[in-house]
């Protein structure tokens, strides 16, 4: 594999086939040349990186624990401050400190984490890569886990079409604490990620990255068609590519005329049962939501 | 030597606070909970005043103070926090975290009762809920202890990389003002000397992964491995009690025999309440009686044998201890009769005692009490101090 693409993530580790996951990682950390010390929670990236005796990390890593990748991160980050403070690290000799996790880990068990240490201003990335539910347990509802969506825990049945409830907006929350830079984007648009992380490294101060992931295992398609599908979650504007800068927002990707939400669900196994009979009330639903969703977006762009 | 230590009256908290400002250490981060409060308050202060230069990390909960701590030590610096109580137990999952990474973090800790009901006052529940994360425990009976316990148990931690926890007991010993010796600046300074980590996340030459996954072929030996450490505590803690013997004339011990050499009856027990018992046993030798106490202090790693070895001539003894194991013995009274298993002998009378729950007044007649109780061989099985 590329020397430069691995500089920082090996390729003995075992994520699945058609996985992103490695390519997000990857993409971010390719954006700087800085010293990096990465945070991982407990989840997918963790277990397929770090299997004693081996480990995939050719940087600094720790794993703590599944919902304090903030609170650790914040504790590295203290201790950079001390060092500096004590003129042990040189001055200027920028350290990124850059957190990977779920969103699981994200939006519901490590949210407290993530929002003391955006509110206390440290000095780090928080990178979440949302493939939309608990994968390592096996495929369970989270709070980044869209409507309609059928998990181990929200099963679709006979009478039920999957999970009830719209997604958590994790990216509303992040920015209401004030921080200076938030993108939400897709690893199947590695450029756009690219962009937002090397934006994201230029700056001092909390900064949060959203990337969607793709799982082949919950969202149940081929492994060769992550990229696709990913694509067809923007291109619907279920997933838009946007970020939050200083106060203002951008959209970075948009059409004309998006694609009607059916066509990024019928490519998933996990929204397989809203094509039967009275599952078209929830893609009603869910196409609503996406319409005021972008339309909410576009007005934050435009104030 | 020229003693040039001074005396200052502080509470057990302020002491405490006093033994971290000398230290300075890297970064503090930090969460209130009565009584545990006093602590970070008066060392905020210090760091306000310019007194201390530790980075504070004022973080949101007690699960990210312990995490944080986590985090900053894995990145090579001396990381420190203090808790009680719901603040122990929620912090509780990143204990053995923080013991399996083998980093050294000080963590002092206000002994409190645990809920339901609330109750903020003095009782070891919450110590003794995490007895077994991996974590050195010591017990300071003094404000005095506290002070000292916070010197020996950093080097001590270091020295073996497990993590300890200085305890005092909460309000009785963190708010009570008692006069104490504090050490010199720099003989404090140059006691815990600059702290030196073999592999921090810091080292970008040669990356470590930290908390990697283990499965059954790996994870024993780790497990192993952390025996052996805290196993090694107790041959590491004799040198480090003689060192700071030489700089502060306070000779310490893994625990405390008390007129214990003659004594027929003696009662064993950890915290401020050994203080009660000394008083209680001065006056009844007065009296003419045989009794002595022995004062825990060094409960994890628990030296067995050493107290096998001072309780062997001892007819009766009595255990107090200020928590309780629902459904079994209480921890205190468990740890000696597994010691005293160790002698091969069965002519003594053991008794536990639980007392102090939610900070129930424990005073010298009710320790009398005790002594007067084990003369009479009183009835079998638990007793219970002061329960109305």
């Amino acid at each position: 594999m590329n020397e430069k693409l691995t500089k920082h993530l090996a390729p003995g580790h075992s994520t699945c086939a058609g996985c992103g996951i490695p390519a997000i990682v990857r993409t971010v950390l390719g954006a700087t040349d800085d010293p990096v010390i990465v945070v991982s929670v407990t989840g997918c990236l963790e277990v397929t990186s770090t299997l004693y005796p081996y480990s995939a990390w050719k940087v600094p890593y720790i794993h703590s624990a599944f919902e304090n990748g903030g609170a650790t991160a914040a504790g590295i980050d203290g201790a950079i401050k001390a060092l500096r403070k004590r003129n042990k690290i040189p001055a200027g000799k920028k350290i990124q400190v850059v957190v990977f996790a779920g969103d699981g880990g994200t939006y519901d068990i490590g949210l407290q984490s993530l929002s003391g240490a955006l509110e206390r201003q440290h000095d780090f990335l928080y990178v979440c890569y949302d493939n939309e539910a608990y994968m390592n347990t096996g495929g369970q509802r989270s709070g980044a886990t869209p409507r309609g969506a059928d998990t181990e825990t929200t099963p679709a049945g006979k009478k039920s079409f999957g999970k009830l409830e719209k997604r958590k907006d994790l990216m509303s929350i992040v920015i209401a604490h004030h921080l200076k830079y938030a993108a939400q984007t897709n690893v199947a648009y590695l450029a756009d990620l690219k962009m937002k992380a090397k934006k994201a490294f230029a700056l001092d101060g909390p900064r949060f990255l959203l990337v969607l992931q793709p799982c082949t295992n919950l969202w149940k398609y081929p492994t060769s068609e992550y990229v696709r599908i990913g694509k067809m979650a923007t291109e619907t504007n279920f997933w838009p590519l946007w970020e939050y800068f200083d106060g203002k927002y951008k959209i970075n990707w948009a059409t004309e005329n998006p694609k009607p939400i059916e066509d990024f669900l019928k490519t998933q196994g996990r929204f397989k049962h809203l094509f039967r009979p009275s599952g078209e009330k929830v893609i009603a639903e869910m196409q609503k939501e996406v319409n005021e969703e972008w339309k909410r977006l576009v007005n934050l762009v435009q104030i | 030597m020229i003693n040039k230590n001074k005396n200052l009256a502080l509470t057990g908290g302020a002491a405490a606070a006093e033994a971290l400002k000398q230290i300075n250490p890297d970064v503090m981060p930090v969460y209130p909970i009565t009584p545990q409060t006093p602590i970070i308050e008066t060392f905020a202060k210090f760091v306000a005043d310019g007194e201390a230069d530790t980075e504070m990390i004022e973080v949101e909960s007690e699960h990210s103070a312990m995490s944080a701590a986590v985090g900053a030590q894995a990145a090579g610096v001396r990381a420190m926090t203090a808790s009680s109580s719901q603040g122990i137990l929620l912090m509780a999952e990143i204990l053995p975290i923080a013991a399996g990474m083998r980093l050294p973090i000080l963590m002092l800790v206000s002994a409190r009762a645990i809920s339901a009901p609330i109750n903020i006052h003095c009782d070891h529940q919450d110590v003794m809920f995490v007895r077994d994360s991996g974590w050195i425990q010591i017990f300071s009976e003094n404000a005095q202890e506290v002070y000292d316990n916070v010197f020996i148990s950093l080097r001590l931690a270091e020295k073996v990389r497990l993590p300890a926890m200085v305890i005092m007991d909460g309000f009785t010993t963190s708010h009570s003002v008692e006069n104490i010796e504090i050490l010199e600046n720099s003989a404090a300074r140059s006691f815990v000397s600059e702290y030196q980590m073999k592999n921090s996340l810091l080292d970008f030459e040669n990356p470590k992964t930290f908390g990697p996954v283990s499965l059954p072929n790996s994870y024993f030996e780790f497990k192993r491995q952390q025996i052996e450490a805290m196993d090694g505590v107790i041959g590491e803690i004799g040198g480090i009690f003689e060192e700071f013997r030489n700089i502060s004339e306070r000779t310490y011990d893994i625990f405390e025999e008390y007129k214990i050499d003659d004594a027929e009856r003696v009662i064993v027990v950890a915290g401020s309440t050994a203080g009660t018992a000394k008083s209680a046993v001065d006056e009844l030798r007065e009296q003419g009686e045989k009794v002595g106490l022995l004062k825990i202090k060094l409960f994890r790693p628990f030296p067995h044998k050493q107290i096998a070895e001072a309780l062997k001539n001892v007819k009766k003894i009595a255990v107090l201890d200020r928590t309780v194991s629902f459904g079994s013995q209480a921890p205190l009274y468990m740890e000696i009769l597994n010691s005293l298993s160790k002698l091969h002998i069965t002519n003594y009378k053991l008794q536990s005692f639980i007392y102090g729950l939610g900070g129930r007044e424990i005073l010298k007649e009710d320790i009398k009490k005790v002594f007067v109780g084990l003369e009479k061989d009183e009835a079998e099985g638990i007793r219970y101090i002061g329960l109305k």
